[in-house]
C-alpha cells in the first residue's frame, strides 16, 4: 500500500501556505507536482551532462544522447511497447494527437474518409480533425456517451461504415473521470479495419496502461501530469504503421540525408530511423531525463498501488461530499469505473466561486469546461468544479476539502 | 495618468454560466485596491472578512481577500474596464 506522508516528503512545494493556509493540491487533472528526484534529475542533466544528442561525437553529446535514448526506453517499458522506435517524445498529448492527424491527413486521409471522435473527447482530440477536415475534405462525426460519459458501444457500432478509417478516443475523461473500455472499442474498431487513437492523458498517470494489451495503434501522453517536466509527453505507435507513415514536421534529427541534385536543382531527402524520423530539431532532452525519474519514482511506486491510492481517495471525497446537501457530483458512483477525478456543481454557486472560495482557503481546483466544451453540452451540465486527485494527496486533505464546501454551502 | 492595468494584472472570460468576468489584482498593490473598491462599491454582505458581496451602480460583483473578483452579467470587456476604472482610479 501507498504511504502518501511518505511520498509528500519528497514534494517541496507542498510545504507551501497559500493564503495564510496550508496548500491542498486538488489539480492533479491538469498537471501534477514535481518530486525531488525529478527536479534533481534536470538539476544534474543541466550541471553536469548538457549537449546536443545525436550530432556529435563529443564526451558530452554522447552522454546526453544516451541519457535521451534511455528515457525513449524507459517509455516504452512502462506501458509495454515493443521499444523505443514506437515511442517518439512530443512536447504533450496535445501535441501527440496533431502529429498524428496532420501525419494521416498528408497521405491516409482523403476525401469521403470518416474520423470518429467521441463526445467525450479533451478539445485537443476535436479541434485538429475539425480543422483538417475542412482542409482535406474528410469528415469528422461524433460518436455518442452514456449519462456518466463513458463510451456507448452501441453508437460506436452504428456509427462505423466502410468510409471509417480512424477512431480517435479518450482512456479516461478529464470532465467525469470515467474509464473506457478501450480494449473492447479498439476490437470492434479493428473488426472494420479502423484505426485507434487513444488519448491517454488521464489515464497512463494513473492506472497500469499496456499498449499490447489494449492493441491500440496509437496512445497519446503527457509528462508533466505524471511527475515529469512540463512540455513533454510521447506519442506510441505501432511500429508498422509509424515506417509507413511520412514525417509531420521536418528539419534536423529527422533526416539521413539531403542531397542537391544539380541536374534537377532539387534536394533529395532520405528520413531518419524511428524514432528520430518524427523528432525534428533539437529535442527536449532534459525534459526527457526528467521524465525517465518521473517514471522511475512512479514505477517505484508501483501503477496497481497508484491506482489502488486513488480509489480509496475518490470513495473517500464522494461519500462526504454526498453528505453536502446542495452539491452534486456527476460522473459514475461505482469508484472502479473512475479515476480520482471529481467533478461537481453546487446549487446557487458558480463553479469558479466555489474554486475562488476554496483558493481563499489554499484548496486548488479547477473550475468551466476543463477545455471540454461539447462534453458538458451533452451531459447539459454548467461549468464545473474538479478536483483530482494523485500519490501524494491524503484523506485528511479531503476532510478539509468538505469542510471548506460545508463552510461554503452554509453561506 | 493613472489606468486600470496598474491595479489589474489579468482580465478573463470565464466560460459559461452568465457572462462572468474574472478580474486579478496586482499583489503588490493588492490591499489598496481592496480599500478602494469597499470604499466605492456597497457592501451588501461580507463573509469573515475573506468575501466581498458588492454593488456599484446595479453592477454586483464579488471580491476575494486573495485579490480575485468575478463580475457576473457585464456587456463586454469595455464596459467592465470603464466599471474597473470607476471603482480603482
Amino acid at each position: 500500500m501507498l504511504d502518501p506522508y511518505k511520498i509528500r516528503e519528497d514534494f517541496p512545494i507542498l510545504k507551501r501556505e497559500i493564503n495564510g493556509h496550508p496548500l491542498i493540491y486538488f489539480d492533479n487533472a491538469a498537471t501534477t507536482q514535481k518530486p525531488k528526484q525529478v527536479i534533481a534529475a534536470i538539476r544534474e542533466f543541466y550541471e553536469n551532462c548538457n549537449a546536443n544528442v545525436h550530432r556529435a561525437i563529443h564526451t558530452l553529446s554522447q552522454e546526453s544522447s544516451e541519457l535521451y535514448e534511455e528515457a525513449h526506453e524507459e517509455v516504452a517499458r512502462f506501458i509495454n511497447a515493443e521499444g523505443m522506435e514506437e515511442i517518439i517524445f512530443v512536447r504533450g498529448t496535445t501535441e501527440a494527437i496533431n502529429l498524428i492527424a496532420y501525419a494521416m491527413s498528408f497521405q491516409g486521409l482523403a476525401k469521403g474518409d470518416r474520423v470518429l471522435v467521441t463526445l467525450m473527447e479533451h478539445h485537443s482530440n476535436i479541434v485538429p480533425w475539425e480543422i483538417l477536415s475542412e482542409a482535406v475534405g474528410f469528415e469528422t462525426e461524433y460518436v455518442d456517451v452514456d449519462k456518466d460519459g463513458a463510451l456507448q458501444f452501441q453508437s460506436l457500432e452504428d456509427a462505423i461504415s466502410a468510409q471509417t478509417k480512424m477512431l480517435c478516443m479518450s482512456h479516461v475523461s478529464n470532465v467525469t473521470g470515467a474509464i473506457n473500455d478501450v480494449k473492447r472499442a479498439t476490437e470492434i474498431a479493428h473488426e472494420h479495419g479502423v484505426m485507434v487513437l487513444v488519448d491517454a492523458a488521464q489515464s497512463v498517470p494513473h492506472l497500469p496502461v499496456d499498449v499490447k494489451d489494449l492493441d491500440v495503434d496509437f496512445l497519446a501522453f503527457s509528462g508533466h501530469k505524471m511527475l515529469g517536466p512540463t512540455g513533454t509527453g510521447a506519442l506510441y505507435g505501432r511500429r508498422e504503421l509509424l515506417e509507413r507513415m511520412k514525417p509531420f514536421q521536418g528539419g534536423g534529427s529527422m533526416i539521413k540525408n539531403v542531397r542537391f541534385n544539380e541536374t534537377s536543382r532539387r534536394c533529395s531527402i532520405s528520413f531518419n530511423d524511428l524514432p528520430w524520423k518524427f523528432e525534428a530539431g533539437t529535442p527536449d532532452i532534459c525534459g526527457g531525463v526528467g521524465l525517465t525519474a518521473a517514471i522511475r519514482y512512479l514505477k517505484d511506486i508501483g501503477m496497481e498501488n497508484v491506482r489502488e491510492h486513488e480509489i480509496r481517495l475518490a470513495e473517500h471525497a464522494m461519500r462526504l461530499i454526498k453528505e453536502c446537501t446542495k452539491v452534486k457530483i456527476q460522473g459514475p458512483e461505482d469508484t472502479s469505473r473512475r479515476c480520482g477525478i471529481i467533478p461537481f456543481n453546487m446549487e446557487g454557486l458558480s463553479s469558479h466561486d466555489v474554486a475562488l472560495f476554496m483558493d481563499s482557503y489554499g484548496i486548488m481546483i479547477r473550475s468551466g469546461f476543463h477545455c471540454a466544451q461539447p462534453f458538458h453540452e451533452r451531459l447539459q451540465l454548467e461549468p464545473t468544479a474538479r478536483a483530482s486527485f494523485y500519490i501524494y494527496n491524503t484523506c485528511e486533505e479531503i476532510d478539509r476539502f468538505c469542510e471548506v464546501l460545508k463552510e461554503i454551502e452554509n453561506l | 495618468m493613472s489606468s486600470v492595468e496598474e491595479y489589474v494584472t489579468r482580465i478573463e472570460e470565464a466560460c459559461g454560466e452568465d457572462k462572468q468576468f474574472i478580474v486579478v489584482l496586482r499583489y503588490d498593490l493588492l490591499k489598496e485596491a481592496i480599500a478602494r473598491i469597499l470604499e466605492r462599491a456597497k457592501v451588501e454582505k461580507s463573509i469573515s472578512q475573506v468575501v466581498f458581496d458588492l454593488d456599484y451602480g446595479g453592477v454586483s460583483f464579488r471580491l476575494y481577500s486573495t485579490g480575485k473578483i468575478i463580475f457576473r452579467n457585464v456587456k463586454g470587456e469595455q464596459k467592465l474596464k470603464k466599471i474597473l476604472g470607476e471603482i480603482l482610479l
